[in-house]
């Protein structure tokens, strides 16, 4: 029976089945309770303080009250003890931007390394760097804040805090350069290894160099991997808590969104018009990246974890 | 000291701002053109100079910061993990039976267990599931985006977008403003107190956890999913295989490889999860994991040796996982 329908009908056949009703509207279940929590949030923080705490959010739509006062509050009040949440807004895009520029530079060079220079030990150096991707960062922790401060014992003997480096960017740049090396350069020497023979070994033989294969050649043509990373290790660093919370040294000066989030968490656990606001503030930027960049960040992870 | 503490609490938030900037900005201008002034020297030089000046510019500095930031330290948090909570004398063992015999401490591991056994599985099974409904789909982009999103947010964010979920209204006739407590009402039950009664809260905060990787598996499974070849499922479509039996007789053995990748990628992701266990609890009311006892034992109680021992821990448990990685990367070379 079966031998007799042709080919297009099964295909088509097919189509129906894996598209039916039934599993496009289970996905759609899916989609929609993975969004409620947050659009409850999202929903809650334009409520005005009264309404929150005595109805729940989804009574909104019947009584619709929009307040945004609690976005005014949680980002412009504030004392110099307890900085306004804008301030943190600025230091999360300080810590971040350096962060993101910093190990992108260092691994796009060690890619082209690893890549294309043929030296003894290359592959157990590539080995090593692809299993420090999961060492996980704890390890590193207390060893590293200790190398930064004895640096500074090392350096003057009069330690004034405004030279010291820790409770600078610097250690916080430095600690996530260091932690995101590893993926970086792995998703980076997939990609470079991919150029072809012929392009590099044509342009050797008409004499061009290291460097300038480099900046002519390979550059240019890892752009989209580097947007890739770029992306990742930007959602990585915005969202991070535990590198800042340690290489800060506590210091609110740099503290970036998510400590200051956090804290509110812990200080005032029921506030939640101010938690509601705040927490939007701080996922805005990630939000906005990820969806105008999502193909870039999806290809980003697929070269990371499906291989072949 | 005093009057520079005083001289620090007068600036404004734009006055930090101002600094800030002007530091990033200057880091940021002499990083490049040292880079800049290094191949402007590079690509000047002779080639017989550039044939060692090449591994200086572009190895050297990314190995020696993986030497000095992650394989040094590696070895010096497994020799602090023997010594004392200064690291002055050694003690052996002690911290790993502290580890292992101190009831909070098992607690701590005996959560992390259940966390890395449960939120893989149940996060690449959903993943899966979403991935197959929505293959042959023709417009799965929204679905997707949506359930992908979480992604993006960061795990403090994730913890106060739940925390509001499951918040609890302890007085009597209040309206709930807690959407778990205001669906239990709905259907005639009484709310629990939910973050607070052990060891319901573990799993509250394990589902935030598999809110956020479900996203991730269904991503990278669907694309394997794109990549099995129409023939063989329509070969067993002709042999009369059922959508079910198709699903986990042809399409999983053939992203097995991928399905394996996404399970240790969510493990070793879990393993180290400490923002959601802080932010919703603390650590508080037997939640505790690893990855957050290690960071109060290292920063709260000051004690590097006990910290130490945990993170060692914590390594050892996924050092099984960086070996098949690299036996998987071995395989996959040779087949090139």
């Amino acid at each position: 029976m079966t031998s007799l329908v042709n080919k297009t009908s099964v295909k088509a056949k097919a189509k129906n089945i894996f598209s039916s009703p039934i599993a496009a509207f289970a996905a759609w279940v899916i989609a929609i309770l993975w969004t409620i929590p947050t659009f409850g949030l999202l929903v809650t923080s334009i409520r005005p303080e009264k309404d929150i705490n005595t109805s729940g959010w989804w009574t909104f739509f019947a009584n619709p009250n929009i307040s945004f006062e609690n976005y005014t509050q949680v980002l412009f009040e504030g004392s110099t003890t307890n900085p306004p949440l804008f301030q943190f807004f600025f230091n999360s895009l300080a810590v971040t931007i350096p962060a993101v520029v910093f190990p992108i530079t260092l691994a796009v060079f060690a890619a082209y390394a690893l890549a294309w220079f043929n030296f003894k030990g290359r592959d157990f150096i590539f080995f090593s760097i692809f299993a420090l991707q999961v060492v996980p960062i704890q390890l590193a922790l207390i060893p590293l804040l200790q190398l930064f401060a004895k640096g500074v014992e090392i350096g003057g003997v009069t330690v004034i805090p405004d030279f010291d480096i820790t409770g600078t960017y610097i250690p916080i740049w430095i600690a996530h350069t260091i932690f995101g090396l590893p993926l970086a350069i792995f998703l980076l020497h997939n990609f470079l290894a991919q150029i072809p023979r012929e392009l590099i070994e044509a342009a050797r033989v008409d004499g061009a160099g290291w460097f300038t294969l480099f900046s002519k050649i390979v550059l240019p043509l890892s752009v989209p991997a580097i947007a890739s990373f770029a992306i990742f290790q930007f959602l990585w660093v915005w969202n991070d808590l535990l590198v800042g919370l340690t290489f800060g040294g506590g210091k609110k000066e740099v503290a970036p969104m998510t400590i200051r989030l956090a804290e509110m968490v812990g200080t005032r656990g029921s506030g939640w018009e101010l938690l509601t606001a705040g927490a939007f503030v701080s996922m805005v930027v990630p939000l906005i990246v990820f969806f105008a960049l999502q193909r870039y960040f999806v290809r980003g992870l697929l070269a990371g974890s499906v291989k072949g | 000291m005093s009057s520079l503490a005083i001289l620090m609490a007068r600036k404004t938030p734009f006055d930090v701002i101002a600094e800030n900037f002007t530091l990033l900005a200057l880091a940021l201008l002499s990083f490049s053109a040292i880079v800049f002034l290094i191949f402007l020297l590079g690509s000047r030089s002779s080639v017989k100079t550039q044939e060692w000046l090449k591994y200086l510019v572009f190895l050297v500095p990314a190995l020696l910061l993986l030497l000095i930031g992650l394989i040094y330290p590696t070895f010096r948090t497994l020799i602090m993990s023997f010594m004392d909570k200064e690291s002055e004398t050694f003690v052996g063992f002690d911290n790993y039976i502290w580890a292992f015999t101190i009831p909070e401490i098992n607690v701590v591991l005996v959560n992390t267990l259940i966390w890395t056994l449960t939120v893989p599985l149940i996060s690449t099974l959903l993943g899966l599931a979403i991935a197959y409904m929505t293959d042959r789909m023709k417009r799965p982009a929204a679905i997707k985006s949506l359930i992908f999103m979480p992604m993006a947010i960061s795990f403090v964010g994730a913890g106060v977008i739940w925390k509001f979920v499951y918040n609890y209204q302890p007085r009597e006739g209040q309206p709930e403003i807690g959407l778990l407590s205001a669906i239990f009402k709905a259907i005639g039950l009484t709310p629990p107190n939910w973050l607070l009664e052990a060891p319901l809260n573990t799993y509250l905060l394990i589902v935030v956890m598999i809110w956020i990787q479900t996203g991730f598996a269904m991503v990278v499974l669907s694309a394997a999913l794109k990549n099995v070849p129409d023939e063989i499922v329509e070969a067993a479509m002709l042999d009369g295989a059922t959508a079910f039996k198709r699903f986990y007789l042809v399409s999983v053995p053939m992203i097995r490889a991928t399905i394996v990748v996404v399970l240790t990628t969510i493990m070793i992701g879990t393993l180290k999860v400490f923002d959601i266990v802080r932010t919703m609890t603390g650590g508080n009311f037997q939640t505790n994991v690893i990855a957050n006892e290690m960071y109060s034992q290292s920063f709260r109680q000051m004690n590097y040796g006990q910290g130490s021992a945990l993170a060692i821990i914590l390594f050892v448990a996924i050092i099984p996982i960086i070996v098949y990685n690299i036996r998987q990367l071995r395989l996959e070379r040779t087949e090139r």
